[in-house]
């Protein structure tokens, strides 16, 4: 296949079939997956090609859902579940922190779980409360977890085929308001793979450090900087554990000055980590101290409030005019 | 033969007080014609009219809400339409010093315990969180996370009885919800606690997209309380006098002393989940035909009509009260409402912090920019 137009949602559903066609033992299974092809139609026609065997609704029980995708790769299958929501993980939070994450650990290396749990993540579609939590840092924050986020459509299908081969438990959390998203992409698993960040547009004078659902927000506010004469670098860590400390750094060294851009509240959270962490690595190429653009520390807003949650070009604009530059 | 020990169950006993009866309890049948009940009286015709009127309001509050969903006027809207007789069932069978823990699709249950119709819709309309006051009416905030609410339900019981209120707690959910753990969870703490509380499933046969087949192989959703020593009952849920008649006697009981009781209506869910769903995908039209004859509405206006309670007079009552409530949750949602953005940070702490402070003062600073 090559460059078609496709949607975010069409093209998790293209990685689910090939995975699926490539390997008898990956299962697909969760709420409303099968005939209705999942809320987001994620799961369309998978059914459908593959039978109830390898597509299937469970009983509404998430922990149900997880811990049973613990049992059956345990003897030797790769199930992809699915959280129907961000905030409907949460009943699943024990098997996951007490058993997916830990599993691998606590049997010295002898029991490995490539599950791969899906969620539809975090804001921008006008939904009610629970269905549009950024819930990033409770998974990042458990070790033994790995964390990814696309922000392009053709980084969720690359990123999706390559969780689904991953060894170990992923997190892979799919930007809701970015479902829709068109794009005119060519359907391979591409490099890099997991644990890579990748620089989405150059730029001189300040970095943005993005993920998921605020890679387009970040390349719409570079572009309106470029317009005044300011250019940003755009940093797409699409992989938030394992962490690429050497793309984040050395893009960041390349400009002195950074801005994180994330939906989640900021208090205690990724982003937090990642001022943390690259402070502690170039403290003396930093020009100014890195700034944050990030939800407030709130319970995410009814619809008609939700766009004050969420980081915006002017906000991003605000924080870059703030990073010291008179102050060389 | 094994010889009886300390771990033999006396079975037909237990059977007796624990089993759900082999069929739905109904009184009235989808022509309108009585059936005796060796347990269940039919309940006063004056009270089955005063029900009627209930449910000719709440079916317009769903199909009126519909539509402003379509008009962009609320945010999503799951309907109760067909599951009305439930809806009302579950209030009339309260008292005043009662509770009911509603969840996303029982706007016509909450409104029928006397909360406003806007303050109602306040969560689907997108406005907040939960518009009306749980205290007011004892009516829990709309539960969205399945099954979580029936736990806080019994705890609510529980401090009932230690307080030595006489509170029934009435606590509904989905035939979906009962999969999730905290079902079982919430049955198994109200036995043991013997808090007072009905534990209502509104059996419509469908969690979205998913059948009851798929959601469990129990003989009834009711069968699911033996387990935990609590009574389950059926009716069926479209019969207004059948659920008068179970869920009166399950809370008489629970105020009684008796402990939790769990009740299953076999209904249906004749729309879609809500306006974003498309029910095409996983039912045919043909299955849901049937389910209209059984109407709750259309039987009890043939029974009551029949019985001489209910004349034209009467029904053109119901429906010019049922347009009132409609008229006034349209003129109601046709405001545009803004929320204030400074609530955001108001009500998360007894003392907000001071980062969120902070942040309000950012946010309101950004909005007076926003207005030059
Ligand atoms: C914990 C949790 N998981 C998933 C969902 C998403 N969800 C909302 S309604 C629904 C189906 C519920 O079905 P049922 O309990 O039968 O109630 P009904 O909607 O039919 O009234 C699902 C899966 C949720 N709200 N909460």
């Amino acid at each position: 296949m090559t460059h078609v137009k496709l949607s975010m949602a069409q093209a998790l559903n293209q990685a689910l079939r090939d995975a699926m066609r490539a390997d008898e033992s990956v299962l697909m299974f969760g709420e409303d997956v099968g005939a209705l092809g999942g809320v987001f139609r994620i799961t369309d026609g998978l059914t459908a090609e593959f039978g109830e065997q390898r597509c299937f609704d469970t009983p509404l029980a998430e922990s149900g859902i997880v811990g049973l995708a613990v049992g059956l790769a345990m003897n030797g299958m790769r199930p992809v579940v699915e959280m129907q929501f961000d905030a409907f993980g949460y009943p699943a939070f024990e098997q996951v922190v007490s058993h997916v994450a830990k599993m691998r650990n606590r049997t010295r290396g002898r029991i490995t779980l490539p599950i791969v749990i899906r969620m539809p993540y975090a804001g921008g579609i006008g939904g009610v409360e629970h269905h549009c939590d950024s819930s990033e840092a409770y998974y990042a924050h458990t070790p033994g977890l790995t964390v990814v986020a696309p922000g392009t459509v053709a980084d969720a299908y690359t990123l999706l085929r390559r969780a689904i081969e991953f060894p170990d438990p992923v997190i892979f959390l799919e930007p809701k308001k970015l479902y829709w998203a068109k794009d005119e992409v060519d359907l391979t698993v591409a490099e890099p793979g997991i644990g890579k960040a990748v620089v989405r547009r150059e730029g001189a004078d300040a970095t943005l450090i993005a993920y998921g659902p605020t890679v387009p927000v970040a390349l719409e506010a570079a572009e309106a900087a470029a317009a005044e004469g300011r250019q940003l670098q755009v940093v797409d860590l699409r992989s938030i554990v394992p962490f690429d400390d050497e793309t984040v750094c050395a893009a960041v060294r390349r400009t002195g000055r950074a801005v994180v851009v994330a939906e989640a509240s900021g208090f205690a959270s990724v982003s937090s980590e990642i001022v943390a962490r690259v402070t502690e690595r170039c403290f003396h190429s930093l020009a100014a101290p890195i700034r944050r653009v990030t939800g407030f520390d709130i319970p995410y807003p009814p619809p008609k409030l939700e766009r004050h949650q969420l980081p915006s070009v002017d906000r991003i604009l605000d924080a870059v005019d703030d990073l010291q530059w008179d102050d060389r | 033969m094994s010889e009886r020990s300390e771990f033999t169950v006396e079975s037909g006993s237990v059977e007796q007080r624990l089993l759900p009866s082999a069929e739905p309890v109904r009184l009235i049948d989808q022509h309108g014609v009585a059936h005796e009940h060796p347990q269940y009286e039919m309940p006063a015709a004056q009270t089955l009219a005063g029900g009627y009127a209930q449910l000719v309001t709440g079916r317009r509050i769903n199909d009126q809400a519909g539509a402003l969903v379509r008009q962009g006027r609320l945010a999503v809207y799951p309907s109760s339409h067909g599951q009305e007789a439930c809806q009302i069932a579950a209030t009339m069978v309260l008292g005043a010093q009662d509770w009911l823990f509603p969840t996303y699709r029982d706007t016509v249950s909450i409104v029928s315990r006397g909360v406003d119709p806007i303050e109602t819709l306040t969560l689907l309309r997108g406005d907040w969180h939960s518009g009306y006051d749980p205290y007011e009416h004892k009516v829990a905030p709309q539960a969205t996370p399945l099954a979580t609410q029936l736990l806080h339900a019994v705890g609510v019981a529980h401090a009932a009885r230690l307080k030595g209120e006489d509170t029934v707690v009435m606590a509904l959910c989905g035939d979906g919800a009962t999969s999730e753990g905290d079902f079982h969870e919430a049955l198994n703490f109200a036995a043991v606690f013997r808090a007072p509380v009905v534990f209502f499933i509104q059996n419509n046969e469908y969690a979205i997209s998913v059948p009851l087949s798929k959601q469990t192989v129990a003989p009834s959703l009711a069968h699911k309380g033996i387990g935990y020593g609590v009574p389950g009952e059926r009716a069926d849920g479209n019969d207004l006098a059948g659920l008068l008649a179970v869920l009166g006697s399950a809370v008489a009981k629970a105020r009684a002393g008796e402990g939790p009781q769990l009740v299953e209506a076999h209904t249906y869910r004749v729309q879609a989940h809500t306006n974003a769903d498309d029910a095409s995908k996983y039912r045919d039209d043909a299955e849901v035909t049937p389910w209209l004859e059984r109407d709750p509405i259309k039987r009890l206006d043939a029974y009551l009509t029949g019985l001489g309670v209910l004349d034209d007079e009467a029904k053109q009552e119901a429906t010019r009260a049922a347009e009132k409530v409609a008229d006034a949750l349209r003129e109601g949602l046709m405001q545009e409402v803004q929320p204030d953005p400074a609530e955001l940070f108001e009500h998360l702490y007894t003392t907000p912090t001071p980062q969120l402070r902070e942040q309000a003062a950012f946010l309101a600073d950004e909005l007076a920019r926003e207005e030059v």
